[in-house]
This record gives C-alpha cells, sequence and structure tokens, in this order.
C-alpha cells in the first residue's frame, strides 16, 4: 500500500482555497475528483433552475413576465415590481406591520419551541433506558406514515376543544409535537458516545445539565438542520382555517392575497414569489455555514 | 399435571416481580420522563390523537356535517372490490415509490457526499443551490415551461429542432408518458429533507476514522464511502430511509399540479390523489380515512423492509 502524506494546509493563510481544499483529503484521484466536478455542474444547472426562474421573473418588467414564449432569462432588468409591491402593501387594510409580526411570532415561536421539546424529548430515548421508550419511539415513527390530509379535521376538533382556536397558539403548539424533529434528534443522538455524558455525570452534573451543556453542543449539525426544516415548514403556514382573525394572519396569507389581485398585479407577484423565497433561503445559509463552522473547531466524538 | 401447576404460580409470581421492577425502574428514572413529557403531551394531543380518530372514522360514514356513522368494514370492501380508480391509484403509487424511492435515495446520498468534498462557501452554495427546489415553495412550476405541450414547451423545441419528432407531444395529457413524467420530476425534487440530514450526519463524522482507514489499506473513495463514512452514519441513514418512504408514497401535489386531478384516463392518479378526491371535493372522509389506514399499512410494511436491510450496510 502507497502510503499517502497527510498535508494539512488549511491552516496556512496564503495558500488559496482551492488549494486547501484539493491537499486536505485523503484517498482522492485527480480523475474521480474531475468526474465529479462534472456530474456536479450537469446536474447542478438543472437544481438551480427554480432559482434562476424565480430572480430573473422579479426583474422582469410587465410585459416580458406575459411574453410568449415565456424566456427564463430577463432583457431589460428593472425592480419596479418592488416598488409595486409596496404600494400595495401599504394599501392593505391592516397595517402591513402587523403580518410581518404576526410571522415571526409564528415561525421563531413553533421553530425554537419544537427544537428544544423535541431535543429534550429525544436525549432519553436515545441514552436512557426505561420502560416504555422503545414504545414511545415507534410511536413516533409510525405517525410520520399517516396521511396529513385526514388528520386535519379531527385535530381540528381539538384545537377547537382545548379553546385555543384564533389565537397563534393554534399554528404553534402542534408544530411543536411534530414527529420528524424528534426523529431527527434521536438519530444523532444515539451516535454520541456515552463515555461523554458519564464523565459530566461524574463532575456532578444534572440530567438537565449534561443535556444543555454536553449532549445539544454536539449535535449542532443536526438542530441546526432541524430549525431549516421548521422554520420553513411554518414560515409557509396561512394560518388557515385555524386563525380567523385578519389582525392574526401571517405574511403568506397577506403576500397571497395581493398576488390574487389578477393580471395587473403579475409584477408585484413576481416580487412576492422571489421574498417567500428569499426569506427561508437567507436562514438556509446562515444555519448551514454554522454547521460547518463547529465541526471544523471540535472534534469531541470517539 | 403438578408440573404444570407449578409453571404457572411460577409465572404468576414473575408476573407480579416484574410489575414490582417496572415501577422501581420508573420512578428510577422519574427524570427521563420529566423530559421526554412536554413533548409526548403534545404529541399525543395533536398527533396520536387525531390518527386514532381517523382510524375509527375509516370504519364510518362520514360527510363532515352529519355525526358519522358506523359502518364496519364496508369501506374497505368498497376500496378493494368496487372501487377501480383505487386499484389504479394503488398501482401507479406502488410503481411510483418502486422507482422514485431507492433512486432518491441513492442520489441525496451520492450528492450529499461529494457536497462534503468541498469546503467553505463552496459547500454552501452547492448545498443551496441541491436543495432549491425544495425551498422555493412549489418550484415545480418550472416544469410547465419545460413541459408545455406545443412547439414552445422547451422540451417539445429542443426535440423539433434536431428534428426527434415531428410534431409536438403533449407530455402531460398523454397516457404513456404522465408516469414518467411525474416520476422525473419527483426525482428532481427529491433532494428534500434527507439529503440535508445527510450533510449534517457527513460533518459529525470523526476525521480521525478517515486516517486510520487510510493505514488500515483503504485505497480510494469508493472503498473509504462503504467501509468507513456508510457505517458510521447509520442512524442518519435509517432516518433518510423513513422519509424516502414517507415522500415517495405520498406524493400528490405535482400530480396534481402538472397532471390534473382527475388526470387524463387516471395515468397520474395516486393513492394520496385520490384520498385527496374524495375527502376535499366529495367529503367522504370516512372513505378517505379507510384510504389513509391502507396507504399507512402499506408504509409500515416497507419501512419493515427497508430498515431490515440497512441494518446491513458495511458488514
Amino acid at each position: 500500500m502507497r502510503r499517502r502524506e497527510i498535508i494539512d494546509y488549511s491552516d496556512r493563510r496564503w495558500v488559496p482555497w482551492w488549494m486547501r481544499t484539493k491537499q486536505k483529503q485523503l484517498n482522492r484521484s485527480k480523475a474521480g475528483n474531475g468526474l465529479l466536478f462534472l456530474l456536479m455542474f450537469v446536474c447542478g444547472i438543472f437544481m438551480a433552475l427554480p432559482l434562476v426562474m424565480i430572480i430573473n421573473n422579479t426583474l422582469k418588467p410587465l410585459d416580458e413576465l406575459f411574453q410568449y414564449p415565456p424566456k427564463i432569462f430577463v432583457k431589460n432588468p428593472t425592480l419596479e415590481n418592488f416598488t409595486d409591491l409596496f404600494v400595495l402593501m401599504n394599501d392593505t387594510w391592516v397595517p402591513f406591520s402587523r403580518y410581518i409580526i404576526n410571522t415571526i411570532i409564528i415561525t421563531v415561536g413553533g421553530m425554537v419551541g419544537h427544537v428544544i421539546i423535541a431535543s429534550l424529548a429525544s436525549y432519553p430515548l436515545a441514552k436512557h433506558k426505561f420502560p416504555g421508550r422503545n414504545i414511545l419511539f415507534s410511536m413516533v415513527v409510525l405517525s410520520m406514515m399517516f396521511t396529513w390530509q385526514v388528520t386535519q379535521i379531527p385535530q381540528y376538533l381539538i384545537i377547537s376543544w382545548l379553546n385555543i382556536n384564533n389565537t397563534y397558539l393554534a399554528l404553534i403548539l402542534p408544530s411543536w409535537a411534530f414527529g420528524m424533529g424528534l426523529y431527527l434528534m434521536k438519530q444523532f443522538m444515539e451516535q454520541l458516545p456515552d463515555s461523554l455524558m458519564e464523565s459530566a455525570k461524574i463532575d456532578g452534573a444534572g440530567e438537565f445539565r449534561v443535556f444543555w451543556t454536553i449532549v445539544m453542543p454536539n449535535v449542532k449539525p443536526a438542530w441546526l438542520t432541524l430549525a431549516i426544516f421548521q422554520f420553513q415548514q411554518m414560515w409557509g403556514n396561512t394560518g388557515g382555517t385555524f386563525l380567523r382573525d385578519e389582525e392574526l394572519k401571517p405574511l403568506q396569507y397577506a403576500l397571497q392575497q395581493i398576488v390574487q389581485g389578477g393580471a395587473a398585479r403579475a409584477g408585484a407577484g413576481a416580487a412576492v414569489t422571489f421574498i417567500i423565497a428569499a426569506v427561508p433561503i437567507t436562514f438556509f445559509l446562515i444555519c448551514q455555514s454554522n454547521i460547518m463552522e463547529t465541526m471544523t473547531t471540535s472534534g469531541m466524538k470517539e | 399435571m403438578a408440573t404444570k401447576k407449578a409453571k404457572t404460580t411460577e409465572g404468576a409470581i414473575s408476573f407480579a416481580d416484574k410489575l414490582r421492577t417496572l415501577r422501581y425502574e420508573m420512578k428510577k428514572n422519574k427524570v427521563s420522563y420529566a423530559m421526554v413529557a412536554p413533548y409526548f403531551i403534545l404529541f399525543f394531543l395533536f398527533t396520536v390523537l387525531p390518527v386514532l380518530m381517523s382510524i375509527i372514522l375509516s370504519f364510518t360514514s362520514f360527510n363532515v356535517l352529519e355525526m358519522p356513522e358506523f359502518v364496519g368494514w364496508k369501506n374497505y370492501i368498497k376500496l378493494f372490490l368496487e372501487d377501480d380508480i383505487f386499484i389504479v391509484s394503488l398501482k401507479n403509487t406502488i410503481i411510483f415509490a418502486a422507482i422514485t424511492g431507492p433512486i432518491s435515495y441513492m442520489l441525496c446520498l451520492l450528492f450529499a457526499w461529494i457536497i462534503n468534498e468541498y469546503k467553505g462557501k463552496v459547500r454552501a452554495f452547492l448545498t443551496l443551490i441541491f436543495y432549491a427546489p425544495s425551498i422555493c415553495g412549489n418550484a415545480y412550476v418550472v416544469w410547465n415551461l419545460i413541459l408545455t405541450g406545443d412547439r414552445y414547451g422547451y422540451l417539445n423545441g429542443l426535440l423539433l429542432k434536431y428534428e426527434f419528432i415531428n410534431e409536438a407531444i403533449l407530455w402531460l395529457k398523454t397516457e404513456k408518458f404522465i408516469l414518467p413524467v411525474l416520476i422525473i420530476v419527483q426525482l428532481w425534487l427529491s433532494l428534500g429533507t434527507g439529503f440535508l440530514a445527510f450533510i449534517a450526519g457527513l460533518q459529525t463524522i470523526d476525521k480521525s476514522l478517515y486516517e486510520a482507514a487510510a493505514i488500515d489499506g483503504v485505497k480510494n473513495r469508493w472503498q473509504e464511502l462503504w467501509f468507513v463514512t456508510l457505517p458510521a452514519m447509520k442512524p442518519q441513514l435509517m432516518f433518510g430511509a423513513v422519509m424516502q418512504i414517507t415522500q415517495s408514497f405520498a406524493v400528490a401535489d405535482v400530480s396534481i399540479y402538472l397532471a390534473g386531478n382527475p388526470s387524463v384516463n387516471y395515468a397520474g392518479a395516486t393513492v394520496v390523489t385520490h384520498l385527496i378526491d374524495y375527502g376535499s371535493t366529495r367529503f367522504e372522509m370516512g372513505y378517505a380515512s379507510a384510504i389513509a389506514t391502507i396507504l399507512f399499512l402499506l408504509m409500515v410494511g416497507t419501512n419493515k423492509l427497508v430498515q431490515r436491510v440497512l441494518r446491513r450496510v458495511g458488514e
């Protein structure tokens, strides 16, 4: 076997970034790198289509939006779609900032609460041996396989029965109990070596302390990923049947109302599509870049 | 006779013992229950209870307005014996899941693994590009441009220009093309939950494992993938599989948007489009719940099978 030297250029500032990525990896052939790059490039073009289209559409003036056959790329880019949208925003019955505040409450509340509660429950499921844990866990996995369209009416009945209809809680509380988050967190926590927790317990830390100071920092990629999913889910929520009052409706609803104003609003509609996609994308990028940062600085695993 | 009796009393004692140890165990693990409680109280209220109610509703005739009326197995019997469209949609769903499920699972893994080779900004950018169809809301709208049935549709235009075909094809209105087209669009959409979980999972693998493997004689990236990477991320692989199953069996939105509901000769009908047809259009919630229950059983069965296969990875 041919030994390869491990050269880590990553700490030396003068090495350009493309050198760093190549030299750091073991067992990599140039041909393989080239082949995979080509594959990524070709597929990447297809995958980027929706992004390209959304960005181009927002910049298109009205006549280009209605052009037939439609073209993907914009010819005379303009920002007038956004000015149109802002005019319409000032025109709403409820002040527009109200919708934004509603969305922030629902999205942040749903996301933070879910990440904390689901992580808190998945730690004992992954690491403690207590009676009933297998049943609880398999119920969560099974619940994801039931079509949500039919559970909506029973869920509506329960929310009315709890008397939280037409409040933020009607959206936030059910979202805290989504099955996927618990499953994801449990799978990541399972991988943590037991010794990690043991040593903290010997030092006298209680379970909650171990959870917060040892477990959570070590599964940061997991909860950042969960935050992305949950943000997307909550951001896309229009309030549906649960929020009746106009003052409680989220941004998503208000934006959709604007788009439904017909063909004259196609320009504003394109801007709306852009905003609806841009916010979760920004959040996504922040989370993704943090996932990487943690793992390069810590090597906590066995 | 005597031995039999002795056995039963023994059993009774051990049962009482079991109860006692169970109570002891539960007391000892108080903290665990306290940690689990907030989530599971909400989970029972908002997930378990609605699912149980739906399963009960599947044995009734329920039109949302009047009280449900118990009808026994009638809904299930009707599903399999009288409802031809259900059989078609079940067949479509199984074909659909059997093709998109494994392929998109592999694609998620493959792309997550390749992206993991890159560092820093390039990596974040690539992740975004490949996750884009999942984050842009209903991104499949793009496919309307490509698949438009006249000669201005991009695909038709391309094929006509190079004379593969003589006249434009109605991709979404021709029976034999609908399912393949939906499969391709779904594959394009498939880098979602599982993909991001894999990306995060790859990040948590200890780098020293790779160094050790290189010394142990792993020669190229493919061996490294099979012997080091995959076994180290088994929990994520299982998670990805479950997500894949729930997604590929429950496909509906794409089909309804592109092919319509009902689609031409039900070529794009899936179990969930059928369910939506009964649940939201005809308000036969009892029947819709029966469809959901059947789909649930189908997914649970598939999951059992898949998890058994996954346990063998890297062995």
